[in-house]
């Protein structure tokens, strides 16, 4: 068993099979990575959408091509849980080398849709079984024999569509979302879900609790990754210049933006308002986008934790010659190479402090999918107004999984590009001091390569500088300037996004959490609430700095418990760093690390652990 | 009694050349590195630049230290080592219609930054690449750098016993557009090569021997200016006729390679090994190799393709740089805006 594997994290409990469910379930579709499950996986997920319930997607799959287990979550919530869900109650076991492991993980009660040939009924006693020979009905449906392995996932959408009461012509709407503009191909598919959902009705016997049912949770809304959702956000800040280097898991941001730009960006005559660049390593992308953002460019780069770590020399020159650009990190598992598919919270002390010497970097931290679109474009405002490198963390989970969302609003704020000044400006106030504090927020004034004026240009260095950019090796001259970055990171804390704080009564117990964690904390909120009685408060930090509503929730509660995806409390450590002496002993850490997107009964166990429940 | 003081003499631009000068430099007196910023200066005042059209950007070490001694008019970028052309590439991309001149040494490009330099030289990307080469590591006191060459001797005896990287037969190889050698000792020839440098549109890649004073000017040494002065071999005389001027012919034809630039001017040179082509690659790099067997420093215009597409061509830009692109143009309309949320429901 792999690492990683869903069935490890399963527990043995035993399932009510009389009382219907109705959109309260979870789905586990174990596949072998590389036979094109993924589009099935999605024309399921995407089918419930369409059926008006509330529904999320977790794709857990290897470091590999393929030939290894995957496994895809689908859960359904008719209350809008969309954390992953420790047990699924549905599995769909086409993968012959994981088929025995996953079933002999689930609760008794549990459903198995599976391959006759692998005979999986022969394995346990109190399971609901529905075998369905799908090789046989897939080549009856797909006479050309390489297609077959692609086809035969359609099978099981039709099986699981019709075992489930999902209107057949709600999967046809999902279908089409997913194959757009290739008719052969949709036509391909859906013969194989009709032929699949055929069987079920003919052969099948419906004999467990499982159904999906109408409802109306989905009017307006979009399913997105956050992925897709940081890419748009880049495209409507007005990205002009990216550049990359391809990494797990955060390829697809930049393969995205691309594509926007080739769509939405281009004159009447095809040329472009923007480039990107595929550099050769992180070192090079980094320092086209940093040569770029000083030359007045929007530029923006997108990488993972092992790209982030060779980054770094150049996000100190950044913050030290205060230049700006974004840096989106969808974080994988560390250390080093790590877990490259998973998911992770662990990269947030590097990306604060990346770099060495005084360093520290401003980070944004969405949590849904309208956020990945509009904090990647306040990054970039923040960037240009603060004139430094400025990170949107997300992670595996955020970033490559679907989420059903609100539809996004057309940015209503201009541009802002910060404080540049024109030749007009140089010529009416005689010069300028680029590195001088005379708005007193710590941030000076710049002037861009090509103005054309003779009092335009300044020197750029990483090496020690004064206020009007000469080099100076100076205690007074190092200090002055440090001060002033300091004074600019403050002001830094009253531009982020300000933190998300949900009050339940005068709870004394507050939780903190950020990021994809969101989701099962919330859900863990209201465990906590029916199993115990227990309202506690809970707020979600959007940035860093911290802003004064962070100490003010701190200091106004008994026990803080920061909920987060690393070993070490990442987040909880930032805070002990900011927070007054006497504040830091409230802070407790509920961690959760193993690469699985986090869950709610592990947040509610672990609290309930410690707060002696 | 008055006396009139005769104006300075001015370039097509009407600037004079103190408006192309820079802070008084910190480098070893004698340097070769300021040999080169002097011609730089001459150089751009000759070409009549705008200053502020031009960017410097530069990496670690003495060589990356020397923007600050020129072209005080023009923005400068001091990065870190061995990336300048990663901040050369985003500011080009940037903004296109800048002169991009990169500034960087042996060490800086042929062994920290040797990954950068290699795909920069593949993207053809418009600069000039100057590598201010003295074959040893100034600011850590003289250690070998991978340009050094074999059985070099070091002030301490040391005798380097790797083979040098060789900088203009890589470039050849690697795409660049434009490249040759010269010694920091000859003015005319590496001023010659700056002009022609200034008008041509690719990577211009530049090695120019450069002797430390200070750490590799000893017997032994093959970077002093007096090993240099015995053995550089020019493979061509240069001279340059900017499109602004007219051009006299004072040279026997047949000895002669007219190479027109794209902005109309020409590098002329004239050929002081017979039947030498600066526009076969081959030819350019088996010459390389021949000479450095021969233990010869080679200088010249080694290879030359004006034509050659450029990064920025094949990016396909607007003519307004992006840099200061409006957001009504960087920002896609509502109706886009509403398109694509539609196709996500």
């Amino acid at each position: 068993m792999a690492i990683g594997d869903p069935a490890l994290d399963q527990k043995q409990g035993s399932l009510d099979t009389h009382t219907r469910v109705a959109n309260d379930f979870s789905i586990n579709v174990a596949t072998v990575n590389g036979s094109g499950s993924q589009s099935a996986n999605s024309v399921l997920l995407k089918s419930i959408f369409e059926m008006g319930v509330p529904v999320s997607g977790k794709n857990l799959f290897p470091s590999n091509i393929s030939g290894q287990p995957t496994w895809f979550l689908i859960r359904a919530s008719k209350d809008g849980y969309v954390a992953r869900k420790r047990n699924s109650e549905i599995l769909i076991a086409l993968n012959p080398a994981s088929s025995q492991a996953d079933v002999a993980a689930l609760n008794a009660g549990s459903v198995a849709i599976y391959e006759e040939n692998l005979k999986l009924d022969q394995t346990r006693n109190d399971l609901i079984f529905y075998p369905v020979p799908f090789d046989k009905i897939t080549a009856s449906v797909c006479p050309d024999v390489k297609k077959r392995k692609l086809v035969k996932n359609m099978v099981y959408v039709g099986v699981a569509a019709q075992l489930l009461s999902i209107d057949i012509d709600k999967v046809e709407k999902a279908l089409r979302w997913q194959f757009a503009k290739k008719q052969k191909v949709f036509d391909l598919n859906f013969e194989a879900v009709k032929a699949g959902f055929a069987y079920a009705q003919e052969h099948l016997t419906k004999h467990d609790p499982f159904v999906i049912e109408p409802m109306n949770e989905n009017a307006g809304k979009i399913i997105i990754d956050g992925n897709e959702a940081c890419a748009m956000g880049a495209v409507f800040a007005g990205v002009t210049v990216v550049a990359w280097y391809p990494i797990t898991p955060s390829t697809s941001t930049i393969e995205t933006t691309t594509d926007l730009l080739k769509q939405l960006r281009l004159t009447p005559e095809g040329k472009a308002t923007f480039a990107v660049v595929q550099a050769e390593d992180e070192l090079a992308a980094i320092g086209i986008v940093l040569g770029a953002g000083w030359a007045g460019a929007r530029s923006m780069t997108a990488t993972s934790g092992p790209g982030m770590s060779l980054m770094a020399e150049f996000c100190g020159l950044g913050y030290y010659a205060e230049v700006p650009g974004v840096i989106i990190n969808v974080q994988r598992v560390g250390p080093s190479t790590g877990l490259p598919t998973r998911t992770q919270q662990a990269d947030l002390l590097s990306a604060a402090f990346l770099s060495h010497g005084d360093t520290k970097h401003p980070i944004l931290l969405p949590t849904t999918m309208k956020e990945c679109f509009e904090l990647t474009q306040q990054a970039f405002d923040l960037a240009e107004r603060l004139q430094t490198p400025v990170f949107v963390l997300t992670d595996t989970d955020i970033g490559m999984n679907d989420w059903s969302s609100d539809s996004f609003d057309y940015p209503a704020k201009p541009l802002d590009r910060g404080k540049v000044l024109t030749a007009e400006d140089l010529e009416r106030q005689g010069g300028f001091a680029r590195y001088r504090d005379v708005d007193g927020d710590g941030i000076g004034w710049r002037t861009l390569p090509g103005t054309l004026h003779p009092k335009a240009s300044y020197f750029t260095r990483g090496s020690g500088h004064n206020d009007v950019a000469r080099y100076s090796e100076t205690p007074e001259d190092y200090e002055s300037n440090m001060d002033r970055l300091a004074r600019k990171f403050e002001t830094a804390r009253t531009l982020v996004p300000a933190p998300v704080i949900v009050k339940n009564g005068a709870s004394k117990i507050g939780f903190i959490a950020y990021g994809s964690t969101d989701c099962a904390l919330r859900e863990s909120l209201d465990q906590i609430k029916e199993r115990y009685g227990k309202d506690v408060d809970y707020l979600r930090i959007r940035a860093y700095p911290f802003s004064s509503e962070i100490h003010d929730f701190v200091a106004s509660h008994e026990r803080i418990y920061v909920a987060e995806q690393n070993r070490d409390g990442q987040m909880a450590s930032l805070l002990k760093l900011d927070l007054a002496a006497d504040q830091v002993g409230k802070l407790r850490s509920i961690l959760h690390y193993g690469g699985l997107p986090v869950d709610a009964e592990s947040i509610t166990e672990l609290f309930a652990a410690k707060e002696g429940f | 009694m008055a006396t009139a003081i005769p104006s300075p003499k001015v370039n097509h631009i009407g600037l004079p050349i103190l408006e192309y000068r820079g802070n008084k430099s910190t480098l070893c007196a004698g340097c070769g590195h300021q040999s080169i910023s002097e011609r730089l200066t001459e150089a751009m005042f000759e070409m009549g630049v705008e200053p502020e059209r031009v960017i410097k950007i530069s990496g670690i070490g003495c060589s990356s230290k020397s923007p600050a001694y020129f072209l005080n008019r023009s923005h400068a970028f001091n990065g870190v080592h061995g990336r300048m052309p990663a901040a050369a590439t985003g500011a080009a991309v940037a903004n296109k219609n800048l002169t991009v001149l990169g500034l960087s040494g042996d060490g800086d490009s042929i062994s920290i930054g040797t990954g950068q330099f290699v795909h920069t030289m593949r993207r053809n990307l418009p600069m000039i690449y100057i590598i201010e080469d003295n074959g040893v590591y100034g600011l850590t006191k003289g250690q070998f750098s991978a340009t050094a060459d074999l059985g070099a001797k070091l002030k301490s005896g040391a005798v380097n016993d790797l083979p040098p990287i060789d900088p203009c037969a890589l470039a050849i190889q690697l795409g660049a557009s434009f490249v040759g050698r010269s010694f920091s000792g000859d003015k005319k020839q590496l001023l010659a090569i700056l002009e022609a440098a200034i008008a041509h549109k690719g990577t211009v890649l530049l090695d120019v021997i450069s002797p430390c004073v200070t750490f590799n000017d000893h017997e032994g040494s093959t970077k002093s200016y007096k090993f240099m002065q015995a053995n550089d071999d020019p493979l061509n005389d240069i001279s340059f006729v900017p499109s602004f001027d007219e051009i006299s012919v004072d040279y026997d034809a047949g000895q002669v390679c007219d190479v027109k630039m794209h902005d109309g001017s020409s590098l002329r040179l004239r050929k002081l090994h017979p039947d030498y082509d600066p526009t076969n690659k081959i030819e350019a790099v088996r010459t390389l190799m021949e000479s450095q067997a021969k233990q010869e420093v080679l200088t010249g215009v080694f290879y030359v393709n004006p034509a050659q597409p450029t990064f920025i061509d094949l990016l396909n830009m607007v003519d307004e740089p992006l840099a200061t692109l409006p957001q009504s143009v960087t920002r896609p309309s509502k109706s886009a805006f509403d398109a694509l949320m539609a196709n996500l429901k």
